[in-house]
């Protein structure tokens, strides 16, 4: 299967963040604090808001209104706090320790180190990796499903111990499954089998 | 029945089994009412504020268990200011005065603090039952006074409350002689827990039947729970983390084997996938599971786990089971009775969790179902006609379109029609939330089939007063009514106002209703208080001069014999 600019956009799509889906959230605050800002739209959403931020779209009634401020809508979802809570401390406990994982490519006589709390997404990971271990190979790294021309797949150990291609679950499980990475060699990973 | 003795009206009045009769019987005469008064046992205040506390212990000197429910419902969402209300001091006062009988006491939406928790604990000799429902305002401390002083306790039963940590000695609280325990559940706690005073603790009570872990407790530990106590029937497991190759794995599933009686299950707070087949052999007997709080767990594993509990009744899971999960279940579960589906991204902007598909197909798959609670992405009024005809024993139907006002994402018309279907065809329905797109319509089909309706729960909805007046009119036995973010104002208010009279409470907030409107419903029914809630901030025009025209923002209402209240904060208005 081939990968395209469009693939790796629509893995985009599928990533998880807040806002509604169906809408272009607005863009991304830069990865310095990208911990503070989800942080700060938790709370928020917990605060009594004054009664002035009615419910945004009660007038026009259509989706165009600050897509932000509707996630930020007072009590809604009806989730009971208790719950929102027991989530929002697990998602702390993990946005609060860096993921470090060893990352192998074939052929390099070294391994490197990477925290994948640092990218948001498969393409930062992607371009990351590239400029890391650019220096031992002649053409860019391929990454995601499939070739594209590329010697290279990256591939990952999962908490079952499986090796697993990059790129096919969302990000957030890729995350929390992910042990280590390996860039493997294209002729190694023609034997591979596809992901269950 | 006069020329019989009280004693064999007694013994007749214990033949009723729900509260509402013998409220009915006690009105007959005043020796009905003597008599019904003195051999009551069981009281239930769905209102803290409807009645003074004196005034129960009063008439029912012989109370054994008594039941009490504070904030209103919408306080879950934190649509009720911290401080508004519900303590539960004035009740275990009264109590303590009056009833020192008590053997049970059940809260709910209440602020408990730990010196109401001493004084209950040192002040009813015979105290069996603290259940405590989503209350607030305690600690571990007051835990260890119940442990400490209640000496015949059965049950401690805290299900999700807000508790301060002050250290794990409280359960060492619980002294060598106390025996009796039958149900233990401590899952909300979030600090740590002395494991060897709970393996001892449990030792030590043969009946223990329900156990439900904090987080904090391991799985070794657990382990050696089961091994103590393997005629469990109803399993909270803690946090459930192990390292599948470990030998603590095989020992707990060794362990869960041996637990023939288990029916029920939950915890699972941190288990990963690999984890769950150490409960595969007891899942053939399970009536019961709670998974909602093991975000870790995907869709490929509830499957596995599912497919093996043929017999459950009662399933509450996260929206990351995703349709073809929940096909799964209607393929499996066919004694299904209650579902419930959570949101594992609250903010709704994630991977297409739930959406009419899997209700469909449970509802096609599970004749049985009665109880829904379901948090999805969208739903289609052609779904909920077919859900309706599948199932038409729903007692509770709870709808939770993530996205507020979304129509039918195929029409694109309101979800009016859909709704009454299912208004239409559940003639026992008692409970209904609504959402997505609504209109005054969906109200006319409520007011017309709700019949046995209770409690609605409207956000988000209506187009006009005549959606509230439809409900007002129509459903005859509605007892709370809690409406947020619609288009309601004083006209549908005062419509009907002796209509509150027949219902415990209405809620409304971010509606049109005036302070106008609150001040004149509050003169026409002197035996309501209508709460005006306001809170301060500095850009607030209000607080200075009140307007009759201004909008009020949240107005409590509901019948009371006790006037208004006097522990209302500065921010609350009793009108």
């Amino acid at each position: 299967m081939e990968v395209t600019a469009s693939d790796l956009d629509n893995l985009k799509a599928t990533e998880l963040r807040l806002g509604l889906p169906g809408i272009d959230a607005p863009e991304k605050p830069a990865p310095v604090s990208p911990r503070g800002s989800k942080r700060a739209l938790l709370v928020s959403n917990e605060e009594c808001w004054p009664g002035k931020n009615k419910s945004p779209e009660a007038d026009s009634g259509g989706q165009e209104a600050q897509p932000m401020a509707k996630a930020q809508v007072v009590g809604w979802p009806p989730i009971r706090s208790y719950r929102k809570n027991s989530f929002k401390a697990r998602k702390e406990e993990m946005e609060a320790a860096g993921l470090f994982v060893k990352v192998s490519m074939d052929g390099a006589p070294y391994l490197r180190k990477i925290d994948l709390k640092v990218y948001q997404d498969y393409k930062e990971l992607k371009e990351a990796l590239d400029n890391m271990f650019r220096c031992f190979s002649t053409g860019e790294l391929s990454g995601m499903q499939g070739c594209n021309g590329s010697e290279y797949a990256i591939t990952y150990e999962d908490k079952d111990g499986d090796w697993m291609l990059v790129g096919d679950v969302p990000w957030e499980m890729f995350m929390s499954s992910c042990k280590r990475l390996r860039i493997m060699r294209r002729s190694e990973a023609t034997g591979m089998p596809s992901s269950p | 029945m006069t020329y019989f003795p009280e004693e064999v009206v007694e013994h007749i009045f214990d033949f009723l089994a729900t509260h509402r009769d013998r409220n009915t019987v006690s009105t007959v005469c005043k020796t009905w009412y003597r008599v019904e008064r003195l051999s009551r046992r069981s009281v239930f205040v769905g209102n803290c504020y409807a009645v003074h506390p004196e005034r129960v212990v009063a008439r029912f000197p012989g109370l054994r268990s008594l039941t009490v429910k504070g904030k209103p419902h919408f306080a879950d969402f934190n649509l009720v200011p911290h401080d508004w209300g519900g303590f539960a001091l004035p009740w275990i006062e009264a109590a303590a005065r009056g009833c020192p009988g008590l053997e049970e006491l059940r809260m709910k939406r209440m602020v408990v603090s730990d010196e109401s928790l001493e004084l209950l604990a040192r002040s009813f000799p015979n105290f069996k039952v603290l259940v405590l429902i989503s209350c607030e305002g305690f600690s571990t401390d007051g835990l260890a006074a119940i442990a400490t002083y209640c000496r015949v306790l059965r049950e401690l039963d805290l299900q999700e409350n807000e508790v301060e940590d002050r250290g794990p000695q409280w359960l060492s609280c619980f002294p060598d002689s106390c025996t009796s325990l039958v149900s233990l559940n401590f899952a909300c706690l979030k600090g740590e827990v002395n494991a060897g005073s709970l393996e001892r603790l449990v030792a030590r009570c043969p009946n223990l039947r329900t156990l439900r872990l904090s987080r904090a407790v391991s799985v070794d530990t657990l382990s050696k729970i089961l091994a103590r106590a393997p005629h469990l029937v109803d399993l909270g497991t803690g946090s459930f983390t192990i390292d599948h190759r470990a030998e603590a794995y095989h020992k707990v599933m060794g362990n869960f084997i041996k637990c023939k009686s288990l029916r029920s299950l939950s915890g699972f707070w941190d288990a990963a996938p690999h984890c769950l087949p150490a409960v595969y052999p007891i899942c053939g007997n399970l009536t019961g599971l709670n998974l909602s709080y093991a975000p870790a767990i995907q869709c490929a594993d509830l499957i596995k786990l599912i497919r093996q509990c043929s017999k459950l009744q009662r399933l509450w899971i996260l929206d990351c089971i995703g349709d073809k999960g929940l096909a799964v279940v209607a393929n499996t579960c066919k004694e299904l009775q209650e579902l419930r589906v959570f949101p594992s991204d609250f903010y709704g902007g994630g991977i297409a969790a739930v959406t009419e598909e899997g209700l469909v197909a449970v509802s096609s798959g599970c004749p049985k179902l009665n109880s829904l609670l379901y948090f999805c992405n969208q739903m289609t009024n052609a779904a909920l006609i077919t859900v309706a005809k599948n199932c038409p024993h729903f007692t509770r139907f709870r709808l939770c379109i993530l996205d507020p006002k979304k129509p039918d994402p195929v029409t694109n018309q309101p979800l009016d029609e859909g709704f009454g279907a299912i208004v239409q065809s559940c003639k026992d329905l008692r409970r209904l939330s609504l959402s997505g797109l609504l209109t005054d319509r969906v109200f006319l089909y409520i007011g017309m089939y709700a019949e046995r309706l209770e409690m609605l729960s409207i956000a988000f909805a209506g187009d006009s007063d005549k959606g509230m007046v439809y409900v007002l009119n129509g459903c005859k036995n509605l007892r709370k009514l809690e409406i947020r973010d619609s288009p309601f104002g004083d006209a549908a208010l005062l419509e009907d106002v002796g209509k509150y009279e027949t219902m415990r409470s209405l809620w409304m907030s971010s509606c049109d209703v005036t302070l106008g409107g609150c001040k004149a419903l509050a003169a026409k029914m002197p035996g309501l208080n209508v709460e005006v809630i306001n809170e301060m901030d500095e850009s607030d025009e209000m607080e200075e001069n009140p307007c009759d025209l201004d909008k009020v923002e949240k107005m409590y209402v509901y019948r009371t014999v006790a006037g208004p209240r006097n522990d209302a904060p500065d921010f609350v208005w009793t009108l």
